[in-house]
């Protein structure tokens, strides 16, 4: 791949524009990526980030400016002048055929021939295996997709890509479902491929894992582009300052005031799932935000799950203000005001196509009807207060939800448990895919709900935001709660005067219990 | 809220005003396709006003008689409307009517127009309530469960009897499904308003229509919110069910007569009607007036193709391309 003499860059925009309808999607855009560069693109949804990849792709012409690829302009834009002047895209939502083997997939829509023009499968396993010999992992080609983790998915699709010879490679959001072990894995192929001369382009939210894979970031804001610097010109608090467009320092904004812990509103005893988790003790006190930290696959969103009722318990029982209760399904849990801001919010958290006032108003129903004719105004009300109060950002409660950037789509979830007015918040993972600015203003509401004396439980993979958002932090691993750490611990003795500062020192204590539970296994 | 003053100071710029234009433009683009029965409709009626004036097409004697050939497959699209806006499907509905008018006729020659009435009734939610506990409780998908529904119902119908019609002599049955007359109003068209009204009313209105909307929109997030989504679809299933036996009942007052073949291939026509009229195969959109207006727009093409003197294979040639065109139209989506 070394020995082709690598042009100076491998991708440029140049001055490039694009509208839909009236609205700026791109102003004026120049960026640059460079081969064996990785260049972190960055920016709230809607700045423009995907915009770009989509224009790469070729789904989108540009209205104004060009776009060239390894020296070479780019004659016209279709997904097939894309793939043919180099450019590989790893999609957010997988694009494999799950029905369909590893290689079958790798080679779909160019599959290898042989005698008679028939397709050859044995070729495609082999060719598939020397690519994951160059990519330094093993999947078997002929496993199916169904059958595979979301890591070998991924790496999957990164074969996929590379059997056509990338020179640019494009990645949106690609850990959002990898566990720990599969980013470093995914880093380390990264860093491969930039070795030899490929050019990638890396779209996250996720700041500590920009930090440690990206040599240059290019910050987007409202279509325009801020800033390209080298990494190590940037600090975290100088991204998200560029991010959000005044002056910021993220997470550490978020108020920590002591909270007064009231009664009990939730005990669990014993929780065993069907497979994980492994009898579990939660206790969850009035006007006090548990965070449960633990990576992928440790059983944290089932436990979640059950609490909700949506899973059934194999053993185990949970008290609601000291009463036993039986939850067998969502709406057992929601009659005991125990509400779950589900980990998937596309598919569990709401109806895409319905308007938000239908979502916002779905778990109301009854509140809001007499003699079961639901009054129309009282929705209007209902659903009007939570956009107001939340800051939803929607063209009118009308508008579909699948209209709504990621941070107001959580909103709009969060939004209809409040009106249900329950007493327990459970929340998986609630700023996954939002934007830096929407995360703050989440973890905010969090905090807020706690003062308001419920009790929340909140599920997350993002240390710093735990962190931020909890008292008490409880880890899990392989189904079981292996440590519970009141927040106060993970402070600095001697504190420093940076709170960001104060905040990675936090992190690094909580991070270090995360890793010794899993070292211990 | 105590938290208003901090997220103020954090939320970025408001950019809803630009964005909200654009969403409101898709929103009215794919509004006017859901009324595209409506004016395909309007459309349709004034084409076939103008070119079959001098056959008679205005005259009023024949739009009332395309309302009573139409009042049966208008009903049973208010039961299929609620079956596909919670994202299940009901082809057993024309041989549940031909099933319910045979018992309705033979019960009333036993026991009475009562008695008949309410074994219609009873046969019909029988048959939706197989079809939802096999639907719901054992996990078939609905268009497997009613499709064979559709094969046990006709097969009982043809045994009941033997394949012979059923004669039925009771005249106040007859007057009430089907014969009669109120004033000028012909009372299959009665039929068709009330139960047109309560559909539609139970849809927009209820709690119990919002939640059927929210169980086709996406099933898991109905459940993860509260929603009883396996009771909503058992409760769609009987209802369509109920529609149907409600319209083999007036099949049988019409022709005076329970027979295995009435409602023979009115599922297709139905679910036509409801896809017509703006409601999705897909579930979490319908609205009953659509449904009913897609079923007035295959009886008014129906009826102008005979008065065109069209020959039979022409006619079904010409509704096929029709309503291929309509359904084209209101079912695309913004790419």
């Amino acid at each position: 791949m070394n020995s082709a003499a690598l042009p100076a860059v491998a991708v440029r925009l140049a001055g490039v524009s694009k509208s839909f309808g009236g609205v700026r999607a791109l102003e004026n855009v120049d960026f640059e990526a460079l081969p064996g560069e990785i260049h972190a693109l960055l920016g709230e949804n809607g700045a423009g980030k995907s915009t770009i990849l989509k224009i790469l792709n070729g789904v989108h012409a540009p209205d104004a400016g060009g776009v060239e690829i390894n020296g070479a302009p780019l004659g016209e834009y279709t997904p097939d002048a894309a793939r043919r002047a180099g450019i590989g895209m790893i999609f957010q939502e997988m694009s494999l055929a799950p029905t369909l083997t590893v290689a079958q997939n790798i080679f779909l829509n160019h599959e290898l021939k042989g005698k008679f023009g028939f397709i050859d499968d044995a070729a495609a396993a082999r060719r598939s295996l020397e690519l994951f010999a160059t990519l330094g992992v093993e999947i078997d080609p002929l496993a199916r997709v169904s059958d595979l983790s979301a890591g070998q998915r991924q790496l999957t699709e990164i074969a996929k890509a590379i059997s056509r010879d990338v020179r640019v490679l494009i990645l949106d959001e690609p850990t959002t479902a990898l566990s720990s072990g599969e980013v470093e894995n995914l880093f380390a192929i990264l860093r491969r491929l930039k070795s030899n001369g490929v050019a990638i382009i890396y779209v996250s939210h996720r700041m500590d894992e920009i930090a440690r894979i990206a040599d240059r970031a290019t910050i987007l804001r409202d279509g325009r582009r801020v800033i390209t610097a080298p990494m190590s010109e940037l600090t975290l608090d100088k991204i998200i300052e560029h991010i959000i467009g005044r002056r910021s320092r993220g997470f550490s904004d978020v108020a920590r005031k002591a909270a007064a812990r009231g009664a009990p509103l939730l005990e669990a005893k014993g929780i065993s799932g069907l497979r994980k988790p492994e009898e579990v003790d939660l206790t969850l006190y009035a006007g006090e935000v548990v965070g449960l930290a633990g990576l992928l696959g440790s059983g944290r969103s089932a436990l979640a799950r059950i609490l909700f009722g949506v899973e059934p318990k194999r053993a185990g029982e949970i008290r609601i203000k000291g009463v036993p209760v039986a939850i067998d399904s969502p709406r057992d849990a929601i009659a005991h005001g125990l509400v779950l801001v589900p980990e998937d919010r596309l598919r569990q958290g709401l109806i895409l196509e319905h308007s938000v006032e239908a979502n916002a108003s779905l778990a109301i129903l009854d509140r809001l009807a007499s003699w079961s004719f639901v009054s129309r105004a009282r929705a209007i009300d209902a659903v009007d207060r939570q956009i107001v109060g939340l800051r939803i950002r929607a063209a009118s409660r009308d508008a579909a939800v699948r209209t709504l950037s990621g941070g107001n789509q959580q909103k709009v979830v969060v939004a209809k448990w409040l009106n249900a007015e329950p007493d327990i918040f459970v929340l998986d993972e609630p700023t996954a895919g939002v934007d830096i600015g929407s995360k703050a203003e989440i973890v905010a509401l969090v905090r807020a709900l706690a003062q308001r004396g419920k009790a929340v439980f909140v599920i997350s993979s993002e240390l710093s935001e735990l962190l931020t958002a909890a008292d008490r932090i409880l880890v899990m691993a392989d189904g079981r709660i292996v440590s519970e750490t009141a927040r106060a611990e993970f402070d600095d003795p001697v504190p420093s005067d940076d709170v960001a500062e104060q905040l990675n020192h936090a992190e690094r204590q909580l991070s270090a219990i995360i890793q010794r539970a899993y070292a211990r296994n | 809220m105590p938290n208003a003053n901090f997220l103020r100071s954090f939320s970025a710029p408001m950019r809803a005003t630009s964005g909200g234009a654009a969403a409101r433009r898709a929103s009215f683009l794919t509004d006017w396709r859901q009324y595209v029965a409506y004016l395909g409709f309007a459309l349709i009626f004034v084409f076939f006003s103008t070119t079959l004036f001098d056959k008679g097409f205005l005259d009023p004697n024949n739009l009332l008689n395309i309302l009573r050939q139409t009042a049966m497959i208008s009903i049973m699209s208010v039961g299929m409307t609620y079956v596909l806006a919670a994202g299940e499907i009901d082809l057993s509905i024309g041989m549940a009517a031909g099933l319910v008018s045979l018992v309705a006729a033979v019960t009333i020659d036993a026991y009475g127009s009562v008695a008949g009435v309410a074994a219609g009734i009873a046969v019909g939610a029988l048959v939706g309530f197989a079809n939802g506990v096999l639907t719901t409780r054992i996990g078939i998908p609905s268009f497997l469960t009613t499709l064979a529904m559709m094969g046990i119902a006709r097969g009982a119908a043809m045994w009941m009897t033997q394949t012979k019609s059923v004669p039925i002599l009771d005249d106040g049955f007859i007057w009430l499904f089907g014969g009669g007359n109120l004033g000028p109003v012909p009372i299959l068209v009665l039929w068709t308003v009330v139960i047109a009204a309560v559909g539609h009313i139970v849809l927009r209105r209820t709690t119990f229509g919002r939640r059927v909307l929210a169980t086709g929109g996406s099933e898991i997030a109905a459940r993860y919110s509260g929603v009883d989504t396996r009771s909503i679809k058992m409760r769609v299933l009987i209802i369509s069910s109920l529609t149907a036996a409600i319209a083999g009942m007036l099949y049988a007052g019409r022709l005076h007569s329970g027979r295995f073949q009435l409602g023979e291939g009115d599922e297709l026509s139905v679910i036509a009607a409801a896809v017509l009229g703006g409601t999705s195969l897909f579930g979490g959109t319908g609205t009953v007036v659509g449904s009913i207006i897609g079923s007035l727009m295959i009886g008014v093409i129906n009826n102008g193709l005979l008065l065109m003197g069209l020959e039979y294979s022409q006619q079904l040639i010409a509704r096929g391309l029709i309503i291929l065109i309509a359904v084209a139209i209101s079912q695309s989506r913004r790419r």
